[in-house]
């Protein structure tokens, strides 16, 4: 490993103690959550400065989760795309996603913490089934919000998440989708805050959710800098991810945030495209406000109310984003960009026949949008750009939504 | 506290004067209609319920269970906006009951803070509750209310520390709110153990009128909570009313005869034990 191959300059600084993004972050919640998240706050803080918790979360990021996952230059990818691709290969990881290593390092708080009992929101099931992965290596309890549509959108997740011990509970509220199965892990967060562990998802929620889901999916670019440095013996003109709630997109952008000539892409997803209303873009279509306990870009109509987010990603349909995404947009050091659908699947459909990668639907983002910004960037650099880009997750979950897409599934082709 | 006096005090110190607490009575704008919500907020100060508590609909209300969340969903699904609330706070209020408007803080950041405290206070309304705004992230609405002379009740929960409680109420004018039970709004079988120790807990802290919620819905658990609270705060069991109920007539009537049963009930409340309010 060379001198500079860890970036000690990375800003620390944020958030503020009271887990404030510049306007952004924050903690909108309920008086009777206060406790609990400074009991969270207070175990982060010290579990980050504990030597032997550390030592833990990286023995079995390493042994269970199977990191530092690969980098892997995909030269027949990087042809089409007209830059030097990599690809960081978080989809290599056990339960296939980036997921595995927040729900690693949130299980060992939660022991940490002395509770028993973890719930979880989820959309497609993939935070849903890391959880419960998670829950069945620490033999804690694990109860799963799912909505009603998307249990039944994802009943093989359902089954797997069930397999491993976990509770699934379908939500029946408001949009019955991942947004309500959040508003509902809250009320049980509530009612059972003594016992329980909110183990959520994703970069956003309430002040320290946002901060400690980035420390533990920060390995991502600390992992992937290295790499870079080793393997190509530079950094990346560009690092790109995709953006649902943020936290593999954070995950990689962490480490480069104090390298000012390495350009951060997040790509939303445009669904039908941001001019139809019909996306889950909520830094690029949508605008400044409050949900899920955190001040964000929010989907939301004129009078605040959020409104439904679309996506074919299960995993990018959510009407908010992290704070610390609002935070980097605002002060321009990211750039966001929308990916509609139909881009996201003409990428996945180029990577599978490229590289013999299947990608998860969402990562498909990351790598429509790195598509887009090549000929951009190599224009600007008068040279072939060489872009990092976070493949976050495999696309075995999305094999059924994929062969509805292209036509392909038997029943449709007697 | 601010020095400012507050606008629901009054009622406060006439019901202290009768010896009973208040009842304040919850139900979200617009529902079932815009008219209808008016209606039953009218029915319910007739068969005397003190002080209207109206909600504005949200679409994520993470403090609410199942019967606010479906009350508000139609609501929502019947158009009502956010002025429509302040119509309806405008004709609740021309009763001559204080009208408190409790509210989730998106649409009031939407709205714009400070135009909504305007507004609140020209339709009339005393101030607002704000279950997921804690004061560190209040400031444009401290200075807001401070601006247009209204109060403002934030959340006091079993699992306050004494710091938290202490730094709380501080920044309430008008009565703090006790959540009695960690855990979101509905009627429960019983009523909590955790409520009087909490009461009392902020008692120590401050003389500010305390209100209790979350869990009532009979005239003899009323009772009890008169015996230690300031106000007794109802709202999933008299809102089940009007979703249990198609018939509107039947519906009102259902309304009437629950709001009479804990008006009787805060008038019934034990007497004021060691833990009651001094004066
Ligand atoms: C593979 C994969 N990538 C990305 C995401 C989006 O989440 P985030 O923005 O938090 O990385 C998900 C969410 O389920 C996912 O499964």
């Amino acid at each position: 490993m060379s001198a500079d191959a860890t970036n000690a300059d990375v800003p620390a600084q944020l958030p503020d103690a009271a887990g404030h993004y510049g306007p952004f972050g924050g903690r909108f919640v309920p008086e009777a959550l206060v406790a609990a998240l400074d009991e969270l706050a207070s175990a982060h803080r010290a579990a980050m400065a504990d030597e032997s918790f550390l030592a833990e979360f990286a023995g079995l990021s390493r042994d269970y989760a199977g990191t530092p996952s690969l980098l892997y230059e995909a030269r027949r990818f990087s042809e089409r795309a007209g830059a030097r691709v990599l690809l960081k290969r978080e989809d290599l990881n056990h339960t296939g996603a980036h997921k595995v290593r927040n729900v690693l390092g949130q299980a060992l708080l939660t022991r940490r913490m002395g509770k028993r009992r973890v719930i979880a929101e989820t959309g497609a099931g993939q935070h849903g089934v890391a959880a419960a992965t998670a829950a069945a290596l620490f033999d804690l309890e694990c109860v799963v919000y799912m909505g009603q549509v998307d249990t039944e959108r994802q009943a093989l997740n359902v089954a797997r998440m069930r397999m491993l011990g976990a509770t699934v509970v379908p939500v029946t509220t408001g949009s019955r989708t991942l947004k309500d199965a959040m508003n509902e892990a809250m009320r049980d967060w509530v009612a059972n805050v003594d016992e329980t562990h909110y183990l959520i998802g994703t970069a956003a929620g309430p002040h320290p959710f946002p901060a400690l889901v980035r420390d533990f999916v920060r390995g991502i670019g600390d992992e992937a800098r290295t790499q870079c440095l080793d393997q190509i013996g530079a950094l990346p003109d560009a690092v790109t991810a995709c953006v649902g709630g943020g936290s593999n997109a954070l995950g990689i952008f962490h480490a480069f945030t104090g390298d000012p000539q390495v350009r951060l892409y997040g790509f939303e997803a445009g669904g039908d495209g941001v001019g139809t209303g019909r996306h889950a873009a909520s830094i690029t279509g949508g605008s400044t406000g409050v949900l899920h306990g955190t001040r964000t870009f929010v989907l939301q109509d004129a009078d605040g109310q959020t409104q439904e987010s679309h996506s074919i990603s299960a995993g990018l349909d959510y009407p908010g984003v992290g704070p610390e995404h609002a935070w980097l947009h605002d002060t321009g050091r990211a750039t966001y960009q929308p990916v509609t659908d139909d881009e996201a699947m003409s990428a996945f459909e180029l990577l599978c026949r490229t590289e013999g990668i299947i990608p998860a639907i969402e990562s498909a983002h990351a790598l429509a949008g790195t598509l887009a910004v090549a000929p951009k960037l190599a224009a600007e650099l008068g040279r072939q750009p060489t872009i990092l880009v976070n493949l976050s997750g495999r696309g075995d979950k999305d094999v059924h939504t994929a062969g509805e897409y292209f036509g392909i599934l038997d029943k449709e082709r007697p | 506290m601010s020095e400012r006096t507050s606008r629901i005090g009054g009622a406060f110190d006439k019901a202290r004067v009768d010896g009973r607490a208040l009842l304040v009575g919850c139900m979200p704008a617009g529902f079932p209609t815009v008219e209808g919500s008016i209606a039953a907020m009218k029915a319910m100060v007739d068969a005397g319920v003190d002080v209207i508590e109206v909600e504005i609909p949200y679409s994520d209300p993470v403090m609410d269970g199942p019967v606010i969340q479906r009350a508000s969903d139609i609501a929502l699904a019947g158009g009502v906006r956010t002025r429509d609330t302040l119509r309806i706070v405008e004709a609740v209020a021309a009763t001559g009951a204080p009208v408190v408007t409790m509210t989730y803080w998106n649409p009031i950041e939407r709205y714009g803070v400070d135009a909504f405290a305007r507004d609140l206070a020209a339709a009339g309304g005393t101030g607002l509750i704000t279950p997921d705004l804690i004061p560190e992230e209040a400031g444009d609405w401290l200075a807001a209310s401070d601006a247009h002379g209204l109060d403002r009740t934030f959340l006091v929960a079993p699992s306050s520390t004494d710091e938290r409680l202490a730094m709380t109420a501080g920044h309430c004018r008008g009565f703090v709110y006790a959540t009695a039970i960690m855990g979101v709004t509905g009627a429960r079988s019983q009523t909590s153990q955790a409520a009087p120790v909490l009461v009392s807990r902020v008692r120590e802290i401050t003389d500010l009128p305390v209100g209790v919620g979350l869990g009532v819905g009979t005239g003899e658990q009323a009772a009890t909570v008169a015996g230690y609270a300031d106000a007794v705060i109802v709202g999933s069991a008299l809102i089940r009313c009007l979703l249990d109920t198609p018939d509107d007539a039947e519906a009102l009537t259902a309304l009437r005869d629950l709001s009479t049963e804990l008006a009787e009930g805060v008038r019934h409340g034990l007497p004021r034990g060691a833990g009651g309010r001094p004066g």
